[in-house]
């Protein structure tokens, strides 16, 4: 142990725990330094990367991040747009200049735009200090939600659920043939025959599961295949 | 501010199903009832329907029983709803829907005389046993309503009386002796969406729901409890229904006892 | 006198049995059970969530809120009327001085991490019991923390150090007897929590420091693998 690694690789580490020893490695997300020792900042997976060593998190709430594309709901209207609710600890404004690709009139009525209650996919365009939180409807794709069910997953599950360039997700949607789309917020909204809805949330679901379980693309494979011929 | 879900709800309705794929009549699983949970407690029962949990549990007490009643003992039931259990529940005073939870399961033991009071007198006009039932919520899955009357009525079934020298109450030391329980209420709440009845509502369920009629029922089919909630109306012909439902999965439950 | 004997002869420096659970309550964003004797604890982590009203948010960072509560039928006497008395306001606010020395709450301003403490049964230790629950419950809500917390009651009765007093010790009237509480940061070895009742001298202190640092680190392996137990399959495959 001439290193003074003291974790294995995608070992589960709790908060306080020693990873290492020495002064080997650096101590990178998740992880801190107390003299000789660094120690796990918080549960999550141990991941060592050349001399970084860092805790790859498996729980916690969303926190909203420049650029996200994020399902949020409308919770108020006000003067100057729409305020939404982003499944985090802090609301998001959807101002009027960013409301949607078309000009909004002043004075327009913003409840026939969006109405208290919907859900709308839509980007974080900008995060203060203070977790204020601007969003906008302009961009490809972003769009108003209708019909369908929105479920909620672990927000660190989400780029295992989508999959490398969408493929996983991309699975899901064809065998079972439903509309699918994930907020890196953990809000996926689903729509298509109820029991395709039903097998899609379990496939879903296990994915968030077994997310850290090496070949599970392949098992999913497996999984969607059998699932759908139910 | 639910439509959406209301929407996608009401069509799956139609369709015989549910968020989680049950059928509108069907109960959660697994649904688990243990006695003699709590150590310390006079009686008490664990309960969990699907994700739902509480528990209920007794201390007895010996007190002046009421001028009305110079002969009787007495109950009292409170409910906890525990911020722990939910997010949105706060902590603070019994909230209305706690203060209803409690005097719903009340009513349903109290109006079916489940338990004999005449049996709890010491001595007339200055002293009888008096139980006091508290029901704690662990984790608020949907229906607390039909899991804290399914846990009143057992941890009254699990309750024995404790050492009592005429002075002193030794809650250490058990008799053997078991509280007068004559009858088993039980409680179905039953929900209408849209032209649906369903019961055991998830907590998204009770979102969208119209109406609900809680119904508590004896073991003979006698009803002895009711409670409409809701913001909507109910028709006559819906509640004769949903009292038929009911009644009908009561004598579910009432095999878990 | 002497004390000679604890009940069922447990040795003078353990504890009661010691059971752990992560992931309780389902509803809630982290949770954990620690049951230690006949003392039982539970806790659920709601959070960082908005926090209402205004006034008591800061603007620097998040707050932890924590609220210790005894079930009415959890005590082996008379019923515990339900409502904050004194007492659970003063374990409350003492628990949250426990937890906050391990936590970074310093990128969610102006909202709140709920801790909530709520004990079906207590039979002595029962704070203690709570902040080891707690501390897991804030692990597995994800937040950040230089360590976990555990924590003990250890005291004195008569001439003796006693690790986890039980209840028949706290109450013994036999002799001089102290309930010395004690939370502390596992890994970093720095104590968070510490309150006294009795009459001690600052040797049996400095004893009475050394055997909780201890047990507080065999707490701590108990809370650990509690911990990795709710995620099995992890670290198995590669």
């Amino acid at each position: 142990m001439t290193n003074g690694l003291l974790a294995k690789q995608r070992e589960v580490a709790v908060p306080g725990e020693v990873l290492c020893k020495g002064m080997d490695f650096l101590p990178g997300q998740g992880t801190y330094r107390q003299g000789d020792n660094i120690h796990a900042e918080r549960l999550g997976l141990v991941s060592v990367e050349g001399r970084s060593i860092r805790i790859i998190p498996l729980s916690g709430k969303y926190m909203p991040k420049r650029d996200d594309i994020i399902i949020c709901k409308v919770i108020d209207i006000t003067l100057n747009g729409w305020r939404l609710d982003t499944n985090s600890a802090y609301s998001a404004l959807l101002g009027l200049k960013e409301g949607s690709a078309e000009f909004i009139q002043r004075g327009a009525d913003l409840k026939q735009i969006y109405d208290l209650g919907d859900y709308i996919m839509c980007q974080v365009i900008q995060v203060t200090s203070q977790k204020l939180v601007d969003v906008s409807m302009r961009g490809p794709g972003l769009r108003k939600i209708k019909g369908g069910r929105i479920i909620e997953v672990n927000p660190f599950k989400v780029p295992r659920i989508i999959g490398k360039q969408g493929s996983m997700i991309s699975m899901v949607k064809q065998a079972l043939n439903c509309n699918i789309l994930v907020g890196q917020n953990g809000l996926i909204w689903i729509h298509g025959e109820p029991v395709a809805e039903q097998k899609a949330i379990a496939a879903i679901r296990k994915i968030e599961e077994e997310s850290h379980v090496s070949g599970l693309t392949e098992k999913m494979k497996d999984y969607l295949q059998k699932s759908a011929s139910r | 501010m639910y439509e959406e879900l209301k929407n996608h709800v009401l069509g799956l309705l139609a369709k015989g199903t549910r968020l989680d794929g049950r059928k509108p009549l069907e109960y959660r699983q697994p649904i688990e009832v243990k006695k003699g949970y709590v150590p310390s407690a006079d009686g008490s029962a664990y309960v969990r329907i699907g994700d739902t949990e509480l528990i209920a549990g007794i201390k007895l007490n010996v007190d002046k029983p009421y001028p009305d009643t110079p002969d009787e003992g007495g109950i009292v039931i409170g409910a906890e709803l525990y911020p722990l259990s939910s997010p949105e529940f706060e902590t603070g005073p019994p909230s209305i829907q706690a203060v209803e939870l409690a005097r719903v399961v009340d009513r349903g033991i109290r109006e079916s005389k489940a338990v004999d009071f005449r049996k709890m007198c010491i001595t007339p006009n200055e002293k009888a046993w008096f139980i006091v039932l508290d029901i704690c919520t662990m984790n608020d899955g949907g229906n607390l309503f039909d899991a804290a009357a399914l846990a009143a009525i057992a941890a009254l079934q699990d309750c024995t009386f404790p050492a009592y020298d005429g002075i002193r109450i030794d809650y250490k030391t058990r008799t053997r002796e078991k509280l007068p329980v004559r009858k088993a209420p039980l409680s179905v709440t039953v929900l209408k969406a849209g032209n649906q009845y369903v019961v055991d509502p998830t907590y998204e369920e009770e979102k969208v729901y119209d109406a609900r009629l809680s119904v508590a029922v004896e073991e003979d089919g006698t009803l002895c409890a009711l409670q409409k909630g809701g913001d909507e109306a109910l028709s006559d012909e819906d509640i004769l229904a949903m009292i038929d439902i009911a009644a009908g999965k009561t004598e579910e439950l009432r095999k878990l006892l | 006198m002497a004390y000679t004997k604890r009940i069922e002869g447990r040795g003078f420096d353990e504890t009661r049995p010691i059971e752990a659970k992560v992931g309780v309550i389902k509803r809630a964003d982290g949770s954990a059970m620690f049951k230690i004797g006949n003392t039982w604890a539970y806790a659920a982590v709601y959070g960082p969530r908005n926090l209402h009203p205004k006034f008591l948010q800061d603007p620097s960072r998040g707050v932890l809120r924590c609220n210790y509560n005894m079930m009415p039928f959890s005590s082996y006497n008379d019923r515990v009327r339900p409502g904050a008395s004194r007492r659970s306001k003063e374990i409350s606010m003492v628990t949250q001085k426990a937890l906050l020395p391990v936590l970074n709450l310093d990128d969610f301003p102006n909202s709140v991490v709920d801790v909530f403490i709520e004990l079906p049964l207590t039979e002595a230790g029962s704070r203690c019991a709570g902040i080891c629950a707690a501390s897991m419950a804030l692990a597995d809500a994800g937040l950040e923390m230089k360590d976990l917390v555990s924590a003990v009651s250890v005291g004195r009765v008569d001439d003796k150090i006693l690790v986890d007093l039980d209840y028949s010790e706290e109450a013994y009237e036999d002799g001089p007897v102290a309930d010395i509480p004690v939370a502390m940061m596992p890994n970093l070895g720095k104590i968070t929590l510490l309150q006294m009742d009795g009459e001690v001298s600052r040797e049996m202190i400095a004893e009475a420091l050394e055997k909780a640092r201890k047990v507080c680190g065999d707490i701590y392996e108990v809370q650990k693998a509690a911990l990795k137990d709710k995620y099995p399959q992890m670290g198995n495959n590669e």
